[in-house]
Order: structure tokens, then C-alpha cells, then sequence
């Protein structure tokens, strides 16, 4: 592989690290204060399963590096501005409804992706979308059962789901439009759009809801222009790392 | 059969080591001390993920992120599992829950303290899952059945619980001079909390008798912290660390570790609510409670709808 | 249901005993599901617990993620806890113990010569 090529491998991997890890993080925050014992357990279990990917991204990241970097450092010690995740992922838990609606519209995209990356000539990386799709449709299916409770639920649950959409159709946008790390790789990013568009209206419909229209979509995580949202999370996420460097934990 | 002679048969059960089960008679003082502890000790479990859960977002690498997310979760099954044992004496979850947020109900006095550093992570793992895992052990062998059987399952997956946090000590143990202090102060704040865990001294205890005669419990508390101290006071040698107590030494002629008084005065403010934490764990639990309160509600409301549909389409 | 009268907590006695909390019904209780889990290919399934959902959906779901964490199961069973049916332990007298004496059922009764004793 060239080296443009192989950076590129390596940006890309770390994109979908991020994404899992900052997902991860967030969901974790729901850890002890769920809206019922049982789905505390449940989103807990998502968490850990992403928590899991990442780590197995951030490893094989880490081996393409082959400059010492490893798990721990390319998460722990990688700056607001180098870190690649979608904007989706970093936006607040918000309440119940803004969760549930980040991961169903996250997942869905994920599923395709991995369905999609599980054929990549790069043996590692396939093997790694194999294993996670497994993990992700279930996450696709258990989110679509929330969105349609809260969608078709009461009234209260409905508005609730009418406003996280306000709040996050903005960013979908971003997970189709291809960076230049997934150019150079050939991942047709844009071509996913279709069954992800197709997913999400057909779970909307049974929720008795309606994507957005001409939303504005801002762009820029994959790249590494976030919203305020990041350095706050990379701030707690690396703190022990910061202030003790060069520890074993 | 008159209830004498129930209780006479109900005690005879207990003494031969039979189960009671869920229909079984059995006489109502019974009934409440079994609901009191088992719901007591599902509440420890749901509160005692808040001080853990509070470094889950500050774990020092992945690995430890993951494996203090699935501890702390299964603190959160372990609550399920418990809960579940105690409905089945005929209290709701629900009931249970309102108890603990209106006061009535307690927790493990140990979740008021702060969690103020990572070693304390460790401390915790270490000292207060340890002492937990001795008064558990005991309850596999509980007189209530489901109360038992939710202790086998819960035992069986704590035991990667204390492993992991001396784990965590024992690399502080190793590392730099701040990660050796900070492992050191861990310890001394956790250490006389934990050996509270056990609960008042045997004479001042009202609820031990009872139970033992019953078999609720099986050995007493004044019993169960001397197993732990002598645990422990061996256990703390391999961390090369201190026990944050001069009167602790090995007692040849008991065969024991004898060790200083604990301060009972902390123990009662502590559990009167004054301890460092009170205000906060119940407001943090009352407010997921009722945050999620609509979360509740929808999903029930869907789920009847879609009863009624089914229903519709049946006809 | 039993309606619980409740006078103490925990093993704490506590300066204010007694109350009562009337049983209210509630539109955001869950109902209860009882869990019976395969825990492999060729075993019967084994009542593992219970929990609350909403709906059957819900109750595999979460019987997956709180009884199954550790690889204990390949597959589930959940029932509402209302349709469980349960005999009356008085009744356990002349339920179970008729078959005491009918040690005739059990192969062990009879004693035949060594040579067919694997039958």
C-alpha cells in the first residue's frame, strides 16, 4: 500500500474508533440514573459493546502506526481538533428521547457501514465490522423499539421525540458526505444513504413520525472541526492521563 | 391448623434446613424482616453504582473504562435480581422505591462517603465489595429461597469484583510515589466505613436474634468483621500499604487480629443522613426516578395500544 | 397480593417505626415477567428470575441483558408473572405424598441377577 493510502487506512480507523468511543462515553453517563433498572442494564450493555469496538479499532490503528502508539494513547492523548468522530455522537444525552434518537439514527448507520465494510479487502478491519455488526443490529433493533414507543407512545413522548429531532437531524447530514480519508480508501460513504433513509422512514412511520425537511446539515467532525460539545467530554474522558503522564493504571 | 402449630412446623422447616418458598406460611414478622433486608440490600446495590458510576467517565485506560462500566452494571442486576426476591414476599418494586426515596428505607451507609480519587476505585473493589462478599456468602445459605438463589447468582458473578479492585491497588502499589499515596489515602478513608458495613456490635443489634433464629442470617456481625479484619491484615502486606489503625495486631491466643474501636458516633450520623454523600445519592436517585417517570409511561401506553390493535385485528 | 404492613428497616433501628404506604396503582408500573433461559443446545429451560417491561419485546430484550451477561443462555422464555399458576404448598400432602409408596416405579426396586444388570 502507498503511504497516502495507508494514512488514509489509518484516519479512517480512527474515525470509526471515535465514534465508538465517544458514543460510548456518552451512553455511560446514563449508567445509575436510567428511567428504570432494567434499561440502565441495557444501555450499559450498548455502551460496553462500542467501548469493545473502539478498543479493537483504536488496536488495529495503533498496529498501522507502528510508531508505539496503542489503544490508550491514541484515545487518551489525541487533542479536540485530532479527533474524527461525526458530530452526531458527541451531542448530549439530552433526555431519554434525545438518546434513544441519537442511537437509532447512529446505529442505523452503522449497520449499513459495517455491513457495507465487512467485504473490505483489509482483512482486519472486515473481521473487526463482522464481529460489531452482530453487536449493532441489536442496537439498531432495540432503538427502533424506543423510537417507536416514544414515537406512538403519549403525547408528552411524542413532543419529546419532535424536539430531539429538531435538535439532531442536523447532524445526519455529515454521515454521508465522504472525507477525504474515505475517497482515498474508495468507501462509497454516499451510496449508504439510500437503505439508511429507507430504515429510518420506515421505523419513523410505525413511530408516527416524519424526517425533516430541508434541514440545514453542518459538517466537519470527520475532520475534526467539532462542536463545543467535544472538549468537554475529552476533558473528563483523559483527565487522569493528563495530569499523571507516562503511568501504568 | 392454628397458628401455633404453623409456627411450630414453620420452625421445624428452618431448623431442618428446609427453604421457605414464596406460598409457604410463615409468621408476618418474618415476612417484614425478610422484605426489610432483602429490599435494604437491593437499594445498597442501585446507590452503590453512583460513587463507582462517578468515575466511569475519568477511567485511567480502556480496559479499565470497560471493566468498571460492567462491574457497576452488574451492581445494577444484582438490585433487579433483588428486588425481584423481594416481590415475591408481596411488596411492589415500586412500594420499595418510594420508600427509599422518601427515607423510610435504607441503604449501606458505606455509598455516603465520596469516591475522591481513582484508588479509591480500587479501595472500594477491594475493602468494600470484600466485606460485602463475606455477609453474601453467608446469605447463599439464607432460610428464604429466593432470597438464597438471588445470592448464589450474585456471588458467583461478584467474584471478579474484589479481584479487580486489588488489582487496581496493586498496580498503584507498584507505580510512582503519587500513585503510591494516593493508593495509601485510598485506604485510609475506606477502611473504617467498611468494617461499619457489618452493621452495630452484636449487644446493641435488635435485629440479630431473630434472624439468626430464623436463619435470615447465619452468623452474627461482630463474626463476620473479625473474618474480614483477618482478611484483610493479610491481604495488606502483599500491597506493601498500611491499615489505618495502632491497635491492630495478631492475637496469638485467639488466633485472630485484634483491632481499635470504630467510631460509632460517625456510624449513627452517618446513618441518621449526615454522612458526606446522603443528600446527593438519594436526590441523584430520586431524579432518575422521576425523569424517567414519562419514559415509564409511554412505553406503556404503547404497549397497550398495540394490545388493543392486535386485538381489533383478532376479531 | 399480601399488603405489607411495614414497621422497621434494616438492620438499623431506626427512631421512627411504623406507616404504612397504601399499594397505589400506577400507570407507569411495569408488569412482571418471570425469565426461563436454555443455557444450551439440548437442555430443558430454567426459570432464571424475573423483571419488568412494558411488553414481551421488552422482557426478552432485557431478559438477554440482565440474565445472559455471561454467556448463561441460547435461549428465552418470558411469561407474564399473572399467568403463572402455582400449586398450594397445604396442599403439598395429598399432592406428593401418594407417589412415596409407589417405589415400584423405580428401577432400583427391582433386583435381578448380575449378569443383566445394565438394563
Amino acid at each position: 500500500m502507498n503511504k497516502m493510502k495507508s494514512n488514509s487506512l489509518i484516519d479512517f480507523s480512527l474515525h470509526l474508533a471515535d465514534n465508538a468511543l465517544i458514543l460510548g462515553q456518552r451512553n455511560a453517563e446514563w449508567c445509575g440514573h436510567g428511567p428504570v433498572l432494567e434499561q440502565d442494564i441495557a444501555i450499559t450493555n450498548i455502551s460496553l459493546d462500542l467501548i469493545g469496538q473502539a478498543r479493537s479499532l483504536y488496536q488495529y490503528a495503533a498496529q498501522l502506526k507502528a510508531d508505539g502508539s496503542t489503544e490508550d494513547s491514541l484515545a487518551y492523548l489525541r487533542t479536540e481538533r485530532e479527533f474524527r468522530n461525526c458530530l452526531l455522537v458527541e451531542q448530549p444525552n439530552g433526555d431519554w428521547a434525545q438518546t434513544m434518537l441519537r442511537q437509532f439514527l447512529f446505529s442505523s448507520y452503522q449497520y449499513y457501514l459495517y455491513q457495507y465494510l465487512q467485504n473490505n479487502k483489509e482483512e482486519t478491519l472486515a473481521a473487526i465490522a463482522e464481529k460489531s455488526l452482530k453487536e449493532v443490529s441489536y442496537h439498531l433493533r432495540w432503538s427502533s423499539e424506543w423510537i417507536i414507543r416514544l414515537g406512538d407512545g403519549t403525547e408528552e413522548s411524542h413532543s419529546r421525540i419532535l424536539k430531539a429531532l429538531e435538535e439532531l437531524w442536523r447532524y445526519t447530514g455529515e454521515l454521508f458526505i465522504a472525507a477525504p480519508y474515505e475517497n482515498d480508501l474508495g468507501i462509497a460513504i454516499s451510496s449508504l444513504k439510500h437503505d439508511w433513509s429507507k430504515k429510518v422512514n420506515t421505523v419513523f412511520e410505525e413511530a408516527t413520525l416524519k424526517a425533516p425537511e430541508n434541514v440545514f446539515m453542518h459538517t466537519g467532525g470527520k475532520t475534526g472541526t467539532h462542536t463545543e460539545h467535544l472538549g468537554f467530554i475529552l476533558t473528563e474522558l483523559q483527565y487522569i492521563q493528563r495530569v499523571y503522564p507516562g503511568c501504568e493504571w | 391448623m392454628p397458628v401455633h402449630e404453623l409456627e411450630k412446623s414453620f420452625q421445624q422447616k428452618i431448623d431442618n434446613e428446609v427453604k421457605i418458598e414464596p406460598k409457604d406460611w410463615m409468621p408476618d414478622a418474618y415476612r417484614k424482616t425478610n422484605i426489610r433486608q432483602i429490599s435494604q440490600h437491593a437499594h445498597s446495590e442501585i446507590v452503590g453504582m453512583l460513587p463507582e458510576g462517578n468515575w466511569i467517565s475519568r477511567a485511567p485506560s480502556l480496559k479499565r473504562k470497560a471493566i468498571l462500566l460492567a462491574k457497576v452494571q452488574d451492581e445494577g442486576g444484582h438490585g433487579l435480581y433483588l428486588y425481584s426476591a423481594a416481590e415475591t414476599l408481596g411488596m411492589s418494586r415500586e412500594e420499595m422505591i418510594n420508600d427509599l426515596h422518601s427515607g423510610k428505607a435504607k441503604y449501606s451507609s458505606i455509598f455516603n462517603y465520596p469516591t475522591l480519587t481513582w484508588a479509591d476505585i480500587g479501595a472500594i473493589g477491594w475493602l468494600v465489595d470484600g466485606a460485602a462478599i463475606m455477609n453474601q456468602v453467608m446469605l447463599t445459605r439464607t432460610s428464604y429461597g429466593p432470597y438464597a438463589r438471588a445470592m448464589v447468582r450474585i456471588c458467583k458473578e461478584e467474584s471478579f469484583h474484589q479481584r479487580q479492585g486489588f488489582e487496581i491497588l496493586l498496580v498503584l502499589s507498584r507505580g510512582t510515589a503519587e500513585q503510591k499515596g494516593m493508593c495509601q489515602d485510598a485506604i485510609n478513608r475506606w477502611w473504617w466505613p467498611s468494617l461499619m458495613m457489618f452493621g452495630p456490635k452484636d449487644s446493641e443489634s435488635t435485629n440479630s436474634d431473630q434472624s439468626m433464629k430464623w436463619k435470615i442470617k447465619r452468623k452474627t456481625n461482630d463474626e463476620l468483621r473479625q473474618n474480614f479484619v483477618d482478611m484483610i491484615a493479610e491481604q495488606i502486606k502483599v500491597l506493601g500499604m498500611k491499615l489505618p489503625d495502632d491497635k491492630l495486631k495478631w492475637n496469638e491466643s485467639k488466633k485472630h487480629y485484634d483491632f481499635g474501636e470504630i467510631n460509632w458516633d460517625e456510624f449513627w450520623q452517618v446513618v441518621k443522613g449526615n454522612g458526606p454523600c446522603n443528600k446527593q445519592r438519594l436526590d441523584a436517585r430520586k431524579k432518575a426516578w422521576e425523569n424517567g417517570e414519562w419514559v415509564r409511561e409511554a412505553a406503556a401506553a404503547h404497549a397497550k395500544k398495540r394490545a388493543e390493535r392486535q386485538k381489533e385485528k383478532a376479531a | 397480593m399480601n399488603v405489607i404492613r411495614k414497621f422497621y428497616y434494616g438492620d438499623i433501628p431506626e427512631d421512627k417505626t411504623g406507616g404504612t404506604i397504601v399499594s397505589k396503582e400506577t400507570k407507569t408500573d411495569w408488569p412482571l415477567w418471570e425469565v426461563f433461559i436454555r443455557s444450551k443446545q439440548g437442555l430443558d429451560h430454567k426459570h432464571a428470575g424475573s423483571l419488568h417491561a412494558a411488553d414481551a419485546q421488552m422482557a426478552i430484550e432485557n431478559a438477554r441483558d440482565v440474565y445472559t451477561r455471561r454467556m448463561e443462555g441460547v435461549s428465552i422464555w418470558v411469561v407474564e408473572s399473572k399467568y403463572i399458576h402455582a400449586s398450594n404448598p397445604e396442599e403439598a400432602g395429598e399432592l406428593y405424598e401418594p407417589a412415596v409408596d409407589k417405589i415400584y416405579r423405580h428401577p432400583t426396586f427391582y433386583n435381578l441377577p448380575d449378569e443383566v444388570n445394565h438394563m
